[in-house]
């Protein structure tokens, strides 16, 4: 590495957050000619405070129903009386492209400090933390399922430690794990996941499908591991078989 | 406090009744207070085969629907002081069941008897629900095919879960297998379910095998209960599930091909 390289790698600047003290003219009326009159008297009373004043114009006070506003003479008419416009504060379209069209920053409409409680506003500013993945316990059944009854691990994996009769059906979002015979269906990932298996002491399915690919028991029979402990995952679209 | 069996399949004519029959008098044998409820309302043949069909004044249904009492319908069988039948109605059908009026009655036999044995209908509607639902003990009685054994299968279930003792959320219903018209030689033909497979498929204890046996049908057209026909192999038989069911550990027979004895290899024919 050479030395350029080294001192390129050398910080030349850091980041840094602060609190500053900033003036903000907050507009209630859109009347360039009285604000220019009012504002001259103001200045007046205190001239060093004024000069070269770095300034935010909140114009999110403005009633909603006014004429369109002229952001550059109402900056020049700031400037003219010594303050310097850093940023406005909007929340109109029109205001925010003005803004835009003079390369000025904009700022989110009243600060949180000076807001009022609303209280129906408050949950909208909260961010809405995504909601962590519910923990489901696996489903675990000791006794045998029987034809007709119907087993369903909703969010979770299905764990049976009995024999599963022709005509039961088991189905789950996650695995299926079979420590008896399995005769009857079983249908793992039935909300379209992939990733999930079926695994059995005894393949006698019925029928065997993965995120809705299946395999009758036509088709299972002519298995070389018909009736031995097996695990079926998915890949691609081929439930594969295999040997546990 | 009195037992509750019932003795269902699912599956018609595999033998519930002839069963019920068989295990209602053999407790009374033994000496135990026994009632044998016939609840295939409308097709009754309990009394039947009990041989009770000329006493039967009020049934069931007359009890449920309080024509007459308990006491009143229940018939005493001419044979075993301890043993009785409440017969079915005839003229109703399965409709005329409901479950507060089984539960009184259930209830009533409960305080008077030690086993309450009920017959269950075919299939796995009301009359077959309103059998089992307040059963402690099952009797599922299963012939060796494979449309028998997935009704039993099905009708194990629905003990599992549909009973009483499974909905208040108790110690599930004992369950028996009874295997019935079971023919060693034609399983060994391959043309019949062996026990191993019937166990192996519906996974609970064996109760007991009853021979096919000439016995039955007999048995059945005199209106005696096969069980008080102690020369035949299903009599036997169903004394040994008897014996089981009360808890003795007693030897499976009549599983094998029998070899001809001396006897029948002399003069040849059937038993």
């Amino acid at each position: 590495m050479s030395q350029a390289d080294l001192l390129d790698q050398d910080p030349v600047f850091q980041l840094k957050g602060s609190m500053l003290a900033i003036t903000i003219l907050e507009l209630t009326g859109n009347d360039l000619e009285r604000l220019d009159r009012q504002l001259a008297s103001k200045v007046e009373q205190a001239p060093q405070f004024f000069a070269n004043a770095p300034l935010v114009l909140a114009l999110d006070k403005l009633p909603a129903t006014g004429s369109d506003l002229d952001l550059p003479a109402l900056m020049a008419l700031c400037r003219k009386h010594g303050l310097r416009t850093l940023a406005i504060r909007a929340g109109r379209d029109d205001h925010i492209a003005a803004a835009g069209a003079l390369d000025l920053p904009v700022l989110p409409p009243s600060g949180a400090r000076e807001r009022p409680l609303e209280p129906a506003a408050r949950p909208a500013a909260e961010p809405a933390r995504p909601a962590e993945p519910a923990h489901r316990p696996t489903r675990l059944i000791t006794t045998p399922i029987r034809g007709g009854q119907q087993v369903y691990a909703q969010g979770a994996d299905l764990i049976v430690m009995a024999a599963v009769s022709p005509g039961a059906e088991l189905l789950a979002d996650g695995h299926i794990h079979v420590y008896g015979p399995l005769r009857g269906r079983a249908l793992a990932g039935i909300k379209g996941n992939p990733e999930a298996r079926i695994f059995c002491q005894q393949l006698g399915a019925e029928m065997i499908s993965i995120a809705g690919q299946y395999k009758v028991a036509e088709d299972l029979r002519r298995e070389p591991l018909w009736g031995q402990p097996v695990q079926i995952a998915l890949s691609g679209d081929v439930l594969n078989i295999t040997r546990l | 406090m009195a037992k509750i069996l019932v003795v269902t399949s699912g599956k018609g004519g595999v033998g519930k009744t002839t069963t019920s029959a068989a295990i209602g008098t053999g407790l009374a044998l033994r000496g135990h207070k026994t009632a044998i409820v016939d609840f295939d309302v409308g097709l009754r043949n309990l009394d039947l085969i009990m041989g009770c069909e000329r006493r039967v004044v009020y049934d069931f249904i007359n009890v449920i629907n309080g024509d007459a009492t308990l006491t009143q319908a229940l018939i005493k069988d001419k044979r075993l002081e301890n043993l009785y039948v409440l017969a079915a109605s005839q003229t109703r059908d399965k409709d005329a069941l409901n479950i507060e009026g089984v539960e009184k009655v259930i209830n009533e036999l409960k305080a008077n008897f030690e086993y309450v044995i009920c017959d269950s209908p075919a299939g796995i509607e009301k009359g077959a629900h309103l059998a089992m639902y307040f059963a402690d003990e099952a009797i599922v009685v299963t012939n060796p095919e494979v449309s028998s054994v997935r009704d039993s299968d099905r009708m194990l279930g629905l003990l599992a879960s549909k009973s009483r003792r499974a909905e208040s959320g108790e110690a599930p219903i004992k369950e028996h297998l009874l295997l019935t018209r079971y023919n060693p030689e034609r399983v060994t033909k391959g043309e019949m379910l062996g026990v191993e497979d019937v166990e192996e498929i519906l996974s609970i204890r064996l109760l007991g095998v009853i021979p096919e046996s000439q016995a039955v049908l007999k048995a059945s057209n005199q209106g005696v209960p096969v069980i008080l026909d102690d020369q035949s192999d299903a009599g036997q038989a169903y004394s040994d599930a008897v014996d089981r069911l009360l808890g003795k550990e007693v030897a499976h027979r009549f599983l094998d091909v029998k070899k001809p004895g001396f006897l029948q290899r002399l003069f040849g024919g059937r038993e």
